[in-house]
């Protein structure tokens, strides 16, 4: 670990896609779906990412443990450059960091019995003999609230919770020191969401894991995450802890995300609505200077000419030029 | 954390699914094979076509105990009785112009000559059925050539992709284009003045590994084309990825999430294959290009009952139902299998 506890490092990480067949490279246009990310993950925190679908998350998270491609920016994960790292020489460090999938019934291959999805961890990075691997993938199943004989079961057997905790009991096998989840309970009904979150935040605290949490819904992320990242287009447009983002956003975005998390009371007055206008850009034609102004309420004529960059750094900044809440606030000279 | 801490005790309870029968589920495999034995008309299907194959092993039995005479060799002034006279194999013709001869038709008896005979005097009956032991052999060796280069190519196009994939799609097309009897018809004249030699191994005009080896590759675009497909989807499914993720080889990958997801999809196609090489086996022996006189199948003895086709149409129908008959069952267990083992799939050959 890097003496300032950060486990995981990223810094102007880009991911971009080349779109369109031609035979000619150049005329290829470039979608930039992670577009200069900078962020600390420090050891033993949850960190949300939350940011509208198309944002870029799931992109994010995949490269973040180099389940996908890097296309720039530097990336290490406990003091080691992996931005650029070989498959194979990952291949040791996967037991460290682990992911958690989206879609609970696509993650696990329907052909294999539960049993031998669960023990494929311990035959790759143990040398375990196969009673030791089937004791322990029973104790796995129990530790998610499942029951040992399910391991003789498919995966098409389970209900959508069941499956992810199958999936989460896969990733947590070796005893990882980071994990991935990307929108772990999205595909779940709201009733078993609140079970699996409260399996992984149990988890956390037996195994003292690290979580990156990618999730659309700002609830969500609020009751698993101490800092949270919010991305548009691409880009982090605020970092910082979660209950401060919550309470007060200081980007327009954030703001806006907030407004949508649906609330159980009327409230009297909602300062916060209309946040946003029109519909999110192309990621492959991206508005110049600041991707958020064509939505933003408060836009002037420089955010149209200058990219913000994340001030303040990658453990609690906002990327805007007028931020919420500061004096430059932007409501006042713009007379609303 | 506002929520109830209920729910943090074992859900496995609540959820559905977790019926206390049966907790060593069937394996993707055995139900197929469950669906596939409700299929009536796909097990009606393997059992003519079991019934084909066997009567078709037996023919040297059949050739021996009942028609009693050499399928191999013509028999031009030979006589047999029939239902207690004397008649000759083949008797002057009375139709037409009155020349040459017309073999005896079917005797009606379960004895020599069931089917009659053909121009140079052999049994039909015997001959048909040495003939479905040639045609039913080289269908299925071409089948199985076929299916085992084309999973192999369509997996490693799909599995590495890249220049390796554009190189191996681009023969496929080549395959593809190529006019299958063309490819034949010249092959088979060149091997008909001279032998073949493939380092040890020698491949001359009677040669059934001709056949074989044609049918076998012609068909390999047909089926390495979905394969490369599936397994593309498949490198992009989130399984596999997540089989990387918890560090798994390229081989891994391959042998545990790949192959066994492949494999269906090839059994699928086993049928269907095996019924247009039938077809194809035909074709290239009718056109003699396929299996060499004296030897028979079905297709040479089609071509042998042509000149007869007005006299005696059996000789020339007789194989042609059985072809018919062949492919017809492949079919319908090629559609049974494909809905047992692949129900999404749209899996259909012309």
């Amino acid at each position: 670990m890097s003496d300032d506890g950060v486990i995981l490092r990223a810094e102007r990480l880009e991911r971009t896609y080349s779109v369109g067949r031609t035979p000619f490279p150049s005329r290829r246009r470039k979608l930039r779906a992670v577009d200069g990310v900078t962020l600390d993950v420090r050891e033993g925190e949850s960190l949300g990412i939350v940011g509208e679908s198309g944002c870029g998350k799931s992109t994010l998270a995949r490269c973040l443990i180099r389940l996908d491609k890097v296309s720039g920016g530097h990336l290490s994960f406990d003091g080691r450059d992996i931005a650029q790292a070989s498959s194979r020489n990952l291949r040791p460090l996967r037991r460290q960091m682990q992911m958690i999938f989206q879609d609970p019934a696509a993650s696990l291959n329907p052909r294999r019995r539960v049993g031998d999805l669960l023990a494929e961890p311990f035959r790759i990075h143990t040398d375990a003999s196969e009673g030791d691997i089937a004791r322990d993938v029973r104790g796995l199943l129990e530790r998610v609230g499942m029951r040992p004989e399910h391991a003789g079961r498919f995966p098409h057997e389970f209900s959508g919770g069941q499956k992810q905790r199958i999936g989460i009991a896969r990733a947590i096998a070796l005893r990882p020191r980071l994990v991935v989840a990307d929108e772990p309970v999205s595909a779940l009904d709201v009733s078993i969401q609140a079970q699996v979150i409260n399996l992984l935040d149990d988890l956390r605290d037996e195994f003292a894991l690290t979580y990156v949490f990618i999730a659309h819904d700002l609830a969500v992320v609020r009751q698993i995450s101490d800092r949270v990242a919010v991305m548009y287009l691409g880009e982090i447009v605020e970092i910082g802890p979660s209950e401060r983002i919550f309470a007060a956003p200081r980007h327009p975005y954030s703001a806006a995300l907030r407004a949508a998390v649906p609330r159980t009371r009327i409230d009297t007055a909602r300062p916060d609505k209309g946040l946003v206008e029109g519909e999110r850009p192309s990621p492959l034609d991206p508005p110049s200077g600041c991707k958020f102004r064509s939505r933003c309420p408060y836009a002037q004529d420089r955010c149209a000419l200058h990219r913000p960059t994340l001030s303040g750094g990658p453990i609690e900044g906002v990327a805007c030029h007028y931020p919420l809440g500061a004096p430059t606030d932007p409501r006042a000279p713009a007379g609303r | 954390m506002n929520l109830s801490s209920s729910a943090r005790t074992d859900s496995s309870a609540v959820e559905p699914g977790t019926g206390s029968a049966a907790l060593v589920a069937e394996s993707p495999w055995a139900t197929a094979w469950r669906k596939l034995r409700q299929d009536r008309a796909a097990i009606a299907s393997l059992i003519v076509l079991g019934l084909i194959t066997l009567a078709c092993l037996l023919a040297p039995l059949y050739a021996q105990m009942v028609s009693g005479t050499d399928p191999f060799t013509t028999n031009l002034g030979g006589s047999i009785v029939v239902g207690g006279e004397s008649r000759p194999i083949l008797a002057p013709s009375t139709t037409g112009l009155g020349l040459g001869t017309t073999p005896i038709g079917p005797t009606g008896e379960f004895g020599p000559y069931l089917l009659g005979a053909d121009a140079q005097g052999r049994d039909v009956a015997a001959r048909l059925l040495y003939g479905g032991r040639n045609s039913l052999f080289i269908a299925a060796s071409a089948t199985l050539i076929c299916l085992v280069l084309a999973t192999a190519i369509g997996t490693v196009a799909g599995f590495f992709g890249g220049m390796i994939d554009t190189i191996l799609s681009r023969i496929l097309d080549v395959l593809w284009a190529f006019p299958i009897f063309l490819l034949a018809i010249s092959l088979s004249i060149v091997m008909l003045n001279q032998t073949l030699r493939i380092g040890p191994v020698e491949i001359g005009s009677g040669s059934l590994v001709l056949p074989i080896f044609i049918i076998g590759i012609v068909y390999i675009p047909y089926v390495a084309r979905p394969i490369r497909g599936q397994v593309k989807s498949l490198m992009s499914a989130e399984f596999v990825i997540a089989s990387v993720g918890i560090g798994a080889s390229s081989w891994r990958i391959l042998l545990k999430d790949v192959l066994p997801n492949v494999v269906p999809r090839v059994i699928v196609f086993l049928p269907l294959i095996m019924a247009l090489a039938m077809i194809i086996e035909s074709a290239l022996s009718y056109l003699s290009i396929g299996v060499q006189p004296p030897n028979a199948s079905w297709g040479t003895i089609i071509q042998d009952g042509q000149s007869l086709l007005y006299s005696r149409p059996l000789v020339a129908l007789a194989p042609g139902i059985a072809i018919a008959v062949t492919v017809l069952t492949l079919n319908i267990l090629g559609d049974g299998v494909r809905d047992a083992f692949d129900p999404k799939s749209s899996v259909r050959i012309v």
